[in-house]
């Protein structure tokens, strides 16, 4: 007991998906069992219940799924984009798209991943926004 | 099995207190005990005789604790299961079950929030979603402005349509003295609104009103007991696909697809039974996503459906006759809102936006962002 516990402990899930990214790689569990990508990590695969999962790089690649311009006023730093984007490898999340004007993001159209930094209560963390592929204004 | 539920309880009595703006700086329980005695003199009953009490809050972390304290009451059930806004809803079958199986004799559900005199926006315990919390989105209002983003991508839903469900539900309002916004307004008015997470403006969304609700249910061999016409619980179901708005599988179809096929099946109805129907609509979308997947017109027809006033009085299909969250009230969890409503109209006691002849009332339950979907089905005596 006490020697497993005192064993250097392996990430949990988020801090390994926060991991990579801090190495500049974006990277999703990808279940053995029924091969489907999974996002947010976890220890089990929500679409079949498996439970060996493997972090595979991913393309970054993706689409608009939907998408809102929140109205901050002006003062406050002004409107701002919310976009659930999904993945080409399947798996959805939420982000900004940045490339194009923030009322011009338009579901469907392609995005492509980058890593950012943003300032957090405890420091530092990792996230992911995306990119405007496609000028403004284009539907695929 | 389930259709054992089937008629099995019937709601006796059904209350509410301090809805809009509650008076004299109420507590939340304040205004739920006001709406439970309302509910219990209905019924002819003492808060003494409550065993079974089933509630839920945007105050009290422990409610079923909270609120047995406070009425001064030591049930022999309780549960407090909490899925948003559609608990009080599924409450519904939860005391069904328990009064059948005999754990308790006198179900009381009930709620109450102060929200509007206390902390004047919406009260809520919901945590944050920690792969939401870098981009911001407003809650709950952006998590429905992409679902209802998606409804007009896919489905060229318009927001003239949303509009409509808004100023449907102004007009009920209108023909209830109890409800809090009755001023007129326009398709015009709600589209040149303050736009807060586009698509959705200002009076896309409910309102943040206090008040509170309280319904007593007993086993359906007791009905003649009581004065009121006894309204049965003929079908009720509870169904969820995802808790945060990205892990819905589909922004434009809810898990009520499930929580009403189950329900009618339990009842032993369908929509073209339904005399009247009450829809949670924290959001305009909302009622158009139920009127899809609860078999009322076809997926993506539902802006279409709701226009030209086919849901406002004196239209086809009569929905949220109260004025529902838009319009009546929306303290932070409306669900126990529209149970109500669908009682008073299956009684006849709605007054001047009565539907007649109603016999089955359909009251469907939201929570989260369309994360819980609650179904059921009630009817009066000619139903069984």
């Amino acid at each position: 007991m006490l020697t497993a516990m005192n064993a250097a402990p392996d990430r949990g899930p988020d801090l390994q998906f926060q991991h990579y990214l801090s190495e500049g790689e974006f990277r999703l569990q990808q279940c053995d069992a029924c091969h489907q990508y999974i996002f947010y990590p976890r220890v089990l695969c929500p679409h079949c219940g498996g439970t060996e999962l493997t972090w595979n790089r991913v393309s970054g690649d993706g689409v608009v799924y939907s998408s809102t311009l929140v109205r901050r006023r002006d003062e406050k730093g002004g409107p701002y984009n919310v976009a659930i984007v999904e993945l080409a490898e399947g798996p959805r999340m939420m982000s900004r798209v940045e490339g194009v004007a923030a009322d011009q993001v338009t579901i469907g159209s392609a995005v492509s991943a980058r890593i950012a930094t943003q300032d957090q209560n405890q420091g530092e963390r990792h996230i992911l926004l995306f990119d405007a592929v496609t000028p403004a204004g284009g539907k695929s | 099995m389930a259709n054992n539920l089937r008629g099995s309880a019937a709601i006796v009595g059904v209350g509410h207190s301090g809805m809009g703006e509650a008076a004299g700086g109420r507590h939340a329980l304040d205004i739920l005990g006001e709406s439970a005695l309302v509910a219990l003199a209905e019924a002819g009953l003492s808060v003494r005789d409550v065993d079974g009490l089933f509630t839920g809050s945007s105050f009290h972390f422990m409610p079923t604790l909270s609120t047995a304290e406070y009425l001064g009451i030591q049930p022999s059930y309780f549960d407090g299961s909490m899925i948003g806004g559609a608990s009080f809803v599924n409450y519904l079958s939860s005391a069904a079950l328990a009064l059948e199986a005999g754990l308790c004799n006198v179900a009381l559900i009930c709620y109450g929030s102060n929200q509007r005199t206390s902390v004047g926006g919406l009260a809520t315990m919901s945590e944050q979603q920690p792969y939401e919390v870098p981009y911001a989105p407003r809650y709950p209002i952006s998590s429905y402005a992409l679902a209802t983003a998606r409804h007009m991508y896919e489905y060229g839903t318009t927001r003239e349509q949303l509009a409509e469900v808004a100023v449907a539900a102004r007009r009920w309002a209108q023909l209830n003295p109890d409800a809090f916004a009755r001023d007129d307004t326009s398709i015009a008015e709600v589209l040149q609104s303050r736009m807060v997470s586009d698509p959705l403006t200002v009076r896309d969304c409910c309102l943040v009103t206090d008040g509170g609700g309280a319904i007593v249910m007993v086993r359906a061999e007791r009905v003649a007991e009581f004065e009121k016409p006894p309204v049965y619980l003929l079908g009720g179901s509870s169904a969820t696909r995802h808790r945060q708005i990205t892990s819905m599988p589909d922004l434009t179809e809810t898990a009520a697809v499930e929580s009403g096929k189950r329900a009618y099946a339990m009842a032993g109805v369908g929509p073209a039974d339904v005399d009247v129907l009450g829809l949670y609509d924290a959001f305009t979308i909302n009622p158009i996503l139920f009127l899809e997947d609860l078999g009322f017109c076809k997926k993506g027809e539902g802006g279409a459906f709701v226009a030209d006033g086919r849901i406002a009085p004196g239209g086809e299909l009569p929905v949220n006759t109260n004025g529902g969250g838009l319009s009546c009230c929306h303290p932070g969890m409306y669900g126990i809102f529209p149970v109500i409503e669908v009682v008073r109209q299956l009684r006849g006691e709605a007054g001047e936006r009565q539907i007649s002849g109603a016999d089955v009332g359909l009251a469907h339950g939201n929570g989260g962002v369309l994360s819980a979907q609650v179904t059921a089905i009630l009817g009066t005596a000619a139903t069984l």
